[in-house]
């Protein structure tokens, strides 16, 4: 008996009882289907993550306070905070070749009040230096200047919201607001910007980084220097130089002993994506349990199956079947019900993933509709391996029948 | 002298289930020759199905000499025996066993599918005209009366060209009209040369035989030529 008969024979058996064989190869279908799924969505918000991330520019660096494992996340981020990154580390780390420009962060969170009204704001301490790194631009009035940076001028460029919640359609520049009981002059509003890394920058208001060190916050140290590189070439080797600077500043002489770290945003977005692969690829081996789920439906009704066939597998003995024969038919026929569940998870994986792209993309996140022909191959492999595994037994057992026993059950 | 197709000698046939030994066959030796038409009979339980189990390839004897066409069955393995079964054997069930939801086309094919042959269609074809089915190819084995779906088993049974037809008991499920059908189907077949093998409980079945082997508590109780056969066709007795 060929390949193709026994398929099509296992389809008219299939055909034969559909309900029954729509439940048998539900199991399978939802387990590749959420394998498709996962993976696929993972990758889209992959995508999603670093879209939102490279669009700062890939030839970004950051300082970060306190050391890092080499491919772990900085201290900083697990929110401990750590005080060794100190503002006047700027002007060294301006002089590296390479560098074009470099500034240094503060932040908190507040409230900005103007006349009765109030707003809640994130506060952000930072140089001039800083419209070239996030390639930011004023629309009404100016942005501080390096003096008034350094000798703790009040005054304030306020992000495009915020204009529009206190000051409506009229004149913000010059005005007073008072942010923590301090007066703030309003010299600029920042240009509509949106949601960058997934903090919208138009709610937040710039002041002069030494004046939201001493007045606001009362600090010494800053969170965050960002710089930028002239190009993307050789950034290894010019993260390097940088972190000589800053170890020579911080009178280190062992890099083991590093205070601080330094990544450039494409090594950020190397760690990024292995860590969100590690996670895709966990959770789809989660969803892949739900195919062992389904692998022992199928052998149960399979065995269901032989039983019921008892008859026509004695009959097919008597007319010249082998074991082997037998063996093979069984065996193709599960390989066809979960290949056949196989793929049709893989269709409907596919168009709910497409689905939830649409809906995500609708609501404006940079999301990528991601099939990678791996997963489509990983879901067949497997359905395909659940078949022969979990069918084998039942097959085995149907080859082993005598055909006078089976040809005389009822 | 015709040529010897099936030779047993002594054969003995025991079943153990568990600690308990049935023995079921005590000896039993007869010859039969290329051509003939034997019909098996014995009540139940007298041993008739096994030895025809046995002469049929589908069991084993526990002891005893097996020779078809001169070749010793007991030296072959369980595929030579599938083998066997395929290309020397057509069954005739009395139940049919047709596959359900499958065409009589199909139905008849299945031996093919087991040996390889090429053009099974044509072969099944002509299998299925020899019994008058051949306007019944598509038609699914459950839209068949009794009487045709007996036929279609017959097709299925010569579509290898067999030496040897084991028809048991072939008409106990049909009506008179229908059985009678397909008794004259397997009168015109040994005319033309095919050994049958009938097992049947009717005298009168029986007596459309040759010859008449009875079995009794697992021996060989008479053997004896027919005498007076029934003409199917003029429903006379000869």
């Amino acid at each position: 008996m060929n390949f193709l008969s026994s398929v099509k024979l296992s389809l008219n058996c299939l055909r034969a009882n559909k309900k029954r064989a729509f439940l048998t190869i539900l199991g399978i279908i939802i387990g590749v289907g959420s394998v498709i799924v996962i993976m696929s969505v993972g990758a889209g918000a992959q995508s999603l993550l670093v879209n939102e991330i490279s669009s700062f520019g890939s030839n970004l660096f950051g300082i970060t306070p306190g050391a890092a494992d080499e491919n772990g996340p900085p201290a900083s981020v697990m929110g401990i905070t750590v005080t060794t990154l100190k503002l006047d580390e700027l002007e060294d780390i301006n002089k590296v070749p390479g560098v074009i420009a470099a500034t240094a962060y503060v932040r908190g969170v507040d409230s900005a009040v103007f006349d009765s009204q109030k707003v809640d704001i994130t506060y952000v301490g930072t140089t001039p230096a800083m419209l070239i790194i996030e390639d930011a631009a004023v629309a009404e009035g100016r942005f501080f200047d390096d003096n008034e940076s350094k000798n703790l001028s009040r005054v304030v460029v306020i992000g495009d919201a915020i204009k529009q919640d206190l000051f409506g359609d009229g004149q913000a520049i010059g005005e007073i607001l008072k942010i923590k009981k301090q007066n703030f002059r309003v010299i600029g509003v920042m240009g509509k910007r949106g949601t960058v890394a997934f903090e919208n920058k138009d709610t937040q208001v710039f002041i002069p980084i030494k004046t939201a060190q001493k007045i606001l916050l009362g600090i010494n140290h800053v969170s965050l220097i960002r710089g930028k590189f002239e190009d993307n070439a050789n950034i290894d080797m010019m993260t390097g130089e940088i972190e000589a600077v800053v170890r020579e500043n911080h009178n280190i002489s062992n890099a083991a002993q590093d205070d601080f770290s330094v990544r450039s945003l494409d090594q950020a977005l190397d760690v990024l994506t292995s860590v969100t692969n590690a996670l895709r690829f966990f959770l789809a081996g989660i969803a892949a349990i739900s195919l062992l789920v389904g692998g022992v439906g199928i052998m149960n009704i399979m065995l269901v199956n032989i039983t019921e066939r008892t008859k026509e597998i004695g009959l097919r003995k008597a007319v010249g079947a082998t074991r082997m024969n037998i063996l093979k038919q069984f065996l193709i026929e599960s390989l066809t019900i979960t290949v056949f569940g196989g793929i049709i998870g893989i269709i409907s994986g596919s168009i709910l993933s497409w689905l939830i792209a649409t809906i995500a993309k609708q609501i404006g996140y940079k999301w990528d509709f991601v099939i990678t022909i791996s997963s489509i191959f990983l879901g067949l492999g497997v359905s395909a391996a659940v078949g022969l595994i979990f069918g084998s037994y039942p097959a085995a057992k149907a080859a082993k029948m005598e055909p006078i026993e089976a040809l005389s059950a009822e | 002298m015709e040529d010897v197709l099936i030779k047993i000698k002594n054969i003995k046939k025991q079943f153990e289930t568990g600690e308990v030994i049935t023995k079921v066959l005590h000896g039993v030796s007869f010859e039969i020759d290329k051509g003939d038409f034997v019909a098996i009979m014995g009540p139940s339980g007298s041993g008739k199905s096994t030895l025809v189990h046995i002469l049929s390839f589908l069991d084993r004897s526990t002891s005893g000499e097996y020779l078809f066409e001169g070749q010793n069955i007991n030296e072959f393995d369980d595929n030579k025996l599938a083998e066997l079964r395929n290309k020397k054997i057509g069954f005739v069930f009395q139940s049919f066993n047709l596959l359900a939801r499958t065409t009589v086309l199909n139905n008849v094919i299945l031996p093919l599918e087991y040996n390889g042959a090429r053009d099974k269609a044509s072969a099944a074809m002509k299998a299925l005209k020899s019994v008058g089915l051949e306007h019944r190819l598509d038609h699914f084995s459950n839209q068949l009366s009794g009487g045709e779906k007996q036929r279609v088993a017959i097709a299925r049974a010569l579509v290898n060209n067999p030496e040897v037809i084991f028809a048991d008991e072939p008409t106990g499920n049909l009506d008179s009209m229908s059985g009678q059908q397909v008794m004259e189907i397997l009168v015109n077949l040994n005319e033309k040369g095919k050994t049958i093998i009938l097992v049947t409980h009717e005298q009168y079945t029986a007596n459309t035989a040759k010859r008449i082997i009875k079995i009794r508590d697992g021996i060989l109780e008479s053997d004896s030529s027919v005498q007076s056969r029934v003409d199917l066709k003029n429903g006379l007795v000869k």
